[in-house]
């Protein structure tokens, strides 16, 4: 069986003391794994997500991702653990309005502290590429179509080589035939190797993950494999050397 | 330069030298410049109060600077081992004595014996002074008479354009020669050489020997010394003045006439270093206020060196008003920009998050934040430096030009660019920008990323 990305031990969560949003959640996702995490408004999906990204801090339980417990660290080791293991992909894209799709893409690598020079821009022009951007390296955010955006927002989480891919409701803003392409992008990105654990209400969207976990009250309902859609006839392979090695 | 704008300057291109050369600073720097670049207007606006406050201490330092000069100018043309001790006419003998015919007062040679049993005096220079019309033919000019000694020459500096000075022999002689000053010659002699030509000082006649160069007038600062214009003196020998005007000097003025006993309207006492000037100043003071010599005060003394500490005294007041001023529209320029800082960090939340969740420490926010407030003050003093060294050259230039003397009062200072102020404004405009950055900064690095991320 593949390695654990991470392990979720008895998590829970409460806000302003009394509410009790996340009952003792136990969950483990392996490398390779496409996972669906599904539920009614309010379940607690996005609670989940943001602990799991460690933007959010469980009140209790322990949390290891990559075998390291992040449950107890400090604002800047998990700001660290960000910038180097978790790419995000947010429903209402995020980019930075003042930078061009190139900028937008390197942001995660300033983190990173690396100096940004010729071959990293190479990487980022490379990475836009990618995702059907090749020709708009310059444009900025307010010029480009959410599908667009949302395209440039993958292409920021690959490109410091993520250990696990966390999507918010990728596709809540985008129509369907966009919402498609998206969810295609995902796949074959999954298909390479890339973990992902994405947030989602529709059924359709779903469909396209491996495994399907539903929430309801801040508890897991259900858990169960599911047999992704295939992926469209003719799709080119991806550039492996994008997406793996060392960052 | 003093050790305080070095250590300044040495801050400054430190800081500088930081956010040119790491990848960090550079990133910094070229963020801020974007984010302000972004809403110019708004930048702008919020950099006024810095504008305002740095080109205003460059302005007003530069000014004192400017004013400083013209009054050290002016101690120095008196002479800072100079002590000067003049006649003054007593008020009641212009009033209540109206009949005496003769008013006597004043400095006497007897007074000028005692001086000379002081030894630290090196030099005595005695003058009368009084308005006489200098006549040439047909025509004439209305001169103060200078009746002096050859070393007048010395104590004031001065060098003939033309000619001569007075010499030892024309005082042991009593030659009947004189020197013109500038004016005086101009007005007598407007196209011919004046040299060994003559002119008429009540019934007798001078040979002109010398003309002086312009001289600057002395301002009329000091205590009772009136300003003084030399150039319509017309210099003759003591020994001469005495011979032929006698010991009473008639006075036409407005009409009326006056008759004046005076043996001597001013003694320029030089002394022979700087730290006598007061004793010695002190104990002259002493013998004319001896009431058997001098039974009414119809005498002042005048030392320059008191100026140059009056001078030192308020130079000390204006760099402490400077100082609060500087203060105060620092701090007002200050809160505006922390104020703005505190909009922009609100209304630039969710990038806030965004950056956050991709990996930003909250060190790498509050830097962010911090180099933008910084150089938004930074900028906002080289504008102010720049405005305010413009303002004081165009001042300058102006008020060096006659054609625009009608935009300046008489006698106002021309400023002289302060340099110490540049760094000073430049390095606190930083400061304020550090000091009212921190808290704008520190409140964007610790905003939660998920509420963050949430704000619309
Ligand atoms: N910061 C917070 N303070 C208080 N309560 C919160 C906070 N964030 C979330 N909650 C509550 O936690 C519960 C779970 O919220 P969460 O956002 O995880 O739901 P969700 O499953 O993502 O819903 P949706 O599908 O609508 O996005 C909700 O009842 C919500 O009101
Ligand atoms: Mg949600």
């Amino acid at each position: 069986m593949a390695n654990e990305v991470l392990e979720l031990e008895d998590i829970n969560k409460f806000y302003s003391g009394t509410l009790h949003v996340l009952k003792g959640i136990e969950l483990t996702v392996r490398e390779g794994e496409f996972l669906a995490l599904m539920g009614p408004s309010g379940s607690g999906k996005s609670t989940l997500l943001n602990i799991l990204g460690c933007l959010d801090k469980p009140t209790s339980g322990s949390y290891f991702l990559g075998g390291q417990d992040v449950s107890t660290m400090s604002d800047a080791e998990l700001s660290s653990i960000r910038s180097r293991y978790l790419g995000f992909i947010f429903q209402q894209y995020n980019l930075l309005p003042q930078y061009t799709v190139v900028e937008n893409i390197e942001v995660p690598l300033i983190y990173q502290g690396i100096r940004l020079d010729h071959t990293t821009k190479k990487r980022c022009e490379a990475l836009a590429e990618l995702v059907g951007l090749g020709h708009r390296l310059d444009h900025r955010p307010m010029q480009l179509s959410g599908g667009q955006q949302q395209r440039v927002a993958i292409a920021r989480s690959l490109v410091n080589r993520p250990h696990l891919i966390l999507a918010d409701e990728p596709t809540g803003n985008l129509d369907s035939k966009t919402s498609v392409e998206i969810m295609v992008m995902l796949a074959r990105l999954n298909q390479m190797g890339k973990t992902i654990v994405m947030v989602t209400h529709e059924n359709d969207i779903a469909g396209w993950a491996r495994r399907i976990v539903r929430m309801r009250d801040g508890n897991i309902e259900s858990d169960e494999a599911n047999e992704p859609w295939p992926l469209p006839e003719g799709a080119p392979e991806l550039p492996v050397h994008l997406l793996e090695g060392a960052a | 330069m003093d050790p305080l704008s070095l250590a300044l300057i040495a801050v400054l291109t430190g800081a500088i030298a930081f956010l040119l050369t790491s990848d960090k600073g550079r990133r910094g720097l070229e963020l801020a410049l974007r984010s302000l670049w972004l809403h110019k207007l708004r930048s702008f606006l919020s950099m006024l109060g810095i504008i305002i406050g740095t080109s205003a201490v460059i302005i007003l330092m530069s000014f004192g600077e400017g004013s400083e000069k013209d009054v050290l100018d002016d101690i120095k043309r008196l002479g800072t081992t100079n002590i000067i001790v003049r006649s003054v006419k007593p008020p009641e003998d212009a009033n209540s004595n109206m009949r005496q015919r003769v008013a006597t007062y004043g400095l006497t040679y007897d007074d000028m014996e005692l001086f000379r049993t002081i030894p630290a005096i090196t030099r005595m220079v005695p003058m009368r002074i009084f308005p006489q019309e200098t006549r040439r033919g047909a025509k004439g000019h209305n001169s103060r008479v200078v009746a002096t000694i050859p070393q007048y020459a010395e104590v004031n500096e001065l060098k003939p354009v033309q000619g001569r000075f007075l010499t030892e022999d024309d005082e042991a002689l009593m030659n009947n020669v004189c020197v013109l000053g500038s004016e005086t010659a101009k007005n007598l002699f407007p196209f011919e050489d004046p040299i060994d030509s003559s002119v008429k000082l009540g019934q007798f006649a001078y040979v002109v020997v010398g003309v002086l160069a312009d001289r600057m007038p002395t301002g009329g600062t000091g205590g009772s010394q009136a300003a003084e214009d030399f150039n319509h003196d017309i210099y003759i020998p003591l020994s001469t003045s005495r011979g032929r005007f006698g010991d009473r000097i008639m006075i036409r003025a407005a009409g009326s006439r006056s008759m004046e006993k005076v043996d001597m309207h001013q003694i320029t006492i030089t002394v022979q270093d700087i730290d006598k000037v007061r004793p010695v100043g002190t104990m002259i003071r002493e013998m004319l206020a001896d009431a058997k010599r001098h039974p009414r005060q119809d005498w002042a003394l005048t030392v320059p060196l008191d100026r140059l500490e009056l001078v030192e005294r308020t130079k000390a007041n204006i760099r402490q008003s400077l100082g609060i001023y500087a203060s105060i529209s620092l701090l007002v320029g200050g809160i505006g920009i922390m104020n703005v800082m505190l909009a922009t960090v609100t209304e630039r939340t969710r990038e806030v998050g965004i950056r956050r969740a991709l990996g930003a420490k909250r060190s790498d926010i509050t830097f962010q934040f911090l180099v933008e407030t910084m150089v938004q003050t930074g900028i906002g003093g080289i504008l102010g430096v720049g405005f305010g060294c413009s303002y004081v050259f165009v001042h300058a230039l102006l008020h060096s030009m006659p054609q625009f003397s009608f935009l300046f009062q008489e006698g106002s200072p021309s400023p002289i660019l302060h340099l110490p102020s540049i760094t000073w404004s430049l390095t606190t405009a930083v400061g304020v920008g550090v000091i009212f950055g921190i808290y704008p900064a520190m409140r964007a690095a610790h905003m939660d990323p998920i509420e963050a991320l949430r704000h619309v």
